[in-house]
């Protein structure tokens, strides 16, 4: 029973790595785009307002990211930090919960 | 006991988890700062108080390990999910490539 | 020119040990098993050491070797002695039980819980279950079978250090080669057993089990094809 939830941790992992991936290079690429020149709110806002593109593309990347990011915690705390069991795994829902609702806001508050 | 001579492998997974810890540090501020956003000049207010050296210092140190973080990562997919091969064995090195290319970039923009 | 004298730094005692250092007269040609037995021998009967057949081939000689698990029978002192000075300690991430000598029971536990040994289908009755040597899963099967529990890798892996449960490299590696004997009966139950954080999901691919295998298995590349037989059983409702 853990065998199989501790598998399916496992594949959201490393599903959420390969839609990470494509965002990320997206992200890196326009982010070196971005402060040639220096950096504005301006510029970036002229580029995600009533963007509905972007606006897909950052949510993806966010909920992603809200996946990723607490299962890869789940590891370092149990291997470096010896904490294991439940505590551990309400403490990593919580922050990916507190990210995806940051994040989303994020991507409303630049959406406009 | 003397410690043992660690792989290089051993190397990258290290980049590769302390990356991340920063990386799922860093992001609750990123998404904090981009909500600024939603008020009037609150943008432009947070953007003006990133042009400090030390900000724009600890910028270019997310990128590199997000840049660092994703070349670890790739390396691990192709580990896990590609039939081996006694190549995939220098992917350490094209992951400490792919950073220091990326990096570069970053920085050289700024 | 070369001191005809090595400065040996050896690990006495359980965990809460120390090293005693001893001169042992260098020759040509000398392992460091030969040195740890010249030390019993001649100047400390009570030093506690296992060997057996000191030709590479039994692996019960392995031990820590100026920090890198070695099979002290075919470790010539040239190669890894640092300036006449060695320093020889058990194996790392099994319990001491004294002096150079570790409990292997949790190293074989391990293996069991893995299921790391063969179930067939037939009977005497039957006829011979034919497998071609060339087949793909023999092939891969083949890599990894000349494991001889010597516990290297063991006590070369960080996440074992870090990961009490862990089944470690070569529990690991030996359900793999089962998983890919087509002969085998067990699979289902084999990828539950090595499934999750204890499991073959706990490799971080450092790859410091295949650097150190004398045999030069790659448990890590038998952990991955666990990775992959895992998700597939787990795509299929199988798990």
């Amino acid at each position: 029973m853990r065998a199989r939830i501790e598998t399916w941790l496992w594949i959201a992992q490393r599903a959420s790595a390969v839609v990470l991936a494509f965002c990320v290079v997206v992200h890196l690429a326009t982010i070196v785009h971005a402060v040639q020149g220096g950096l504005s709110a301006a510029e970036i806002l002229a580029r995600t307002r009533g963007n509905g593109a972007w606006l897909a593309f950052y949510s993806l990347f966010v909920l992603a990211a809200a996946v990723h990011a607490p299962i890869g915690l789940r590891s370092v705390l149990g291997e470096w930090l010896g904490w294991r069991g439940r505590s551990r795994g309400v403490f990593v829902f919580l922050f990916g919960a507190m990210m995806a609702a940051m994040g989303l806001r994020a991507a409303m508050a630049v959406f406009g | 006991m003397a410690s043992a001579k660690r792989t290089s492998s051993y190397w990258v997974a290290v980049v590769h988890r302390v990356s991340g810890v920063a990386l799922a540090a860093f992001l609750p501020l990123h998404f904090w700062a981009l909500g600024q956003a939603l008020e009037a000049g609150g943008l432009d207010a947070f953007l003006s108080w990133t042009d400090q050296p030390l900000v724009k210092a600890s910028e270019w140190a997310i990128v590199t390990a997000l840049a660092a973080h994703l070349g670890c990562g790739l390396r691990v997919l192709a580990l896990e999910l590609l039939p081996w091969r006694d190549w995939q064995k220098g992917l350490a090195a094209s992951a400490v490539a792919l950073t220091l290319g990326v990096g570069l970039a970053f920085a050289l923009a700024l | 020119m070369e001191r005809d004298v090595l400065d040996v730094r050896v690990w006495r005692g359980g965990a809460d040990g120390a090293f005693q250092s001893f001169e042992v007269p260098r020759h040509p040609s000398q392992t460091v098993l030969d040195v740890v037995t010249y030390i019993q021998r001649s100047l400390d009967p009570t030093l506690a050491y296992r060997f057996a057949c000191r030709v590479g081939m039994c692996g019960s000689c392995a031990m820590t070797v100026n920090g890198v698990a070695r099979w002290t029978c075919r470790t010539h002192v040239d190669k890894v002695s640092e300036g006449g000075a060695l320093s020889v300690a058990p194996l790392r991430n099994l319990p001491v039980i004294r002096d150079l000598v570790t409990d292997m029971r949790e190293f074989f536990d391990k293996w069991a819980a893995a299921r790391g040994s063969f179930t067939g289908r037939r009977t005497r009755a039957d006829d011979f279950e034919a497998v071609r040597p060339d087949s793909p899963d023999r092939v891969r099967a083949d890599a990894g079978i000349e494991c001889i529990g010597c516990a290297v890798c063991y006590s070369s892996c960080e996440v074992v250090s870090w990961n009490p449960a862990y089944l470690g490299p070569a529990a690991l590696n030996r359900a793999w080669t089962l998983v890919c004997d087509e002969r085998d009966a067990g699979k289902a139950e084999r990828l539950r057993a090595v499934a999750g954080d204890a499991g073959c999901h706990a490799c971080h691919t450092h790859l410091s089990c295949t650097a150190r295998c004398p045999k030069h298995i790659a448990p890590t590349a038998g952990i991955s094809g666990l990775k992959r037989a895992v998700l597939r059983a787990a795509m299929k409702g199988e798990l």
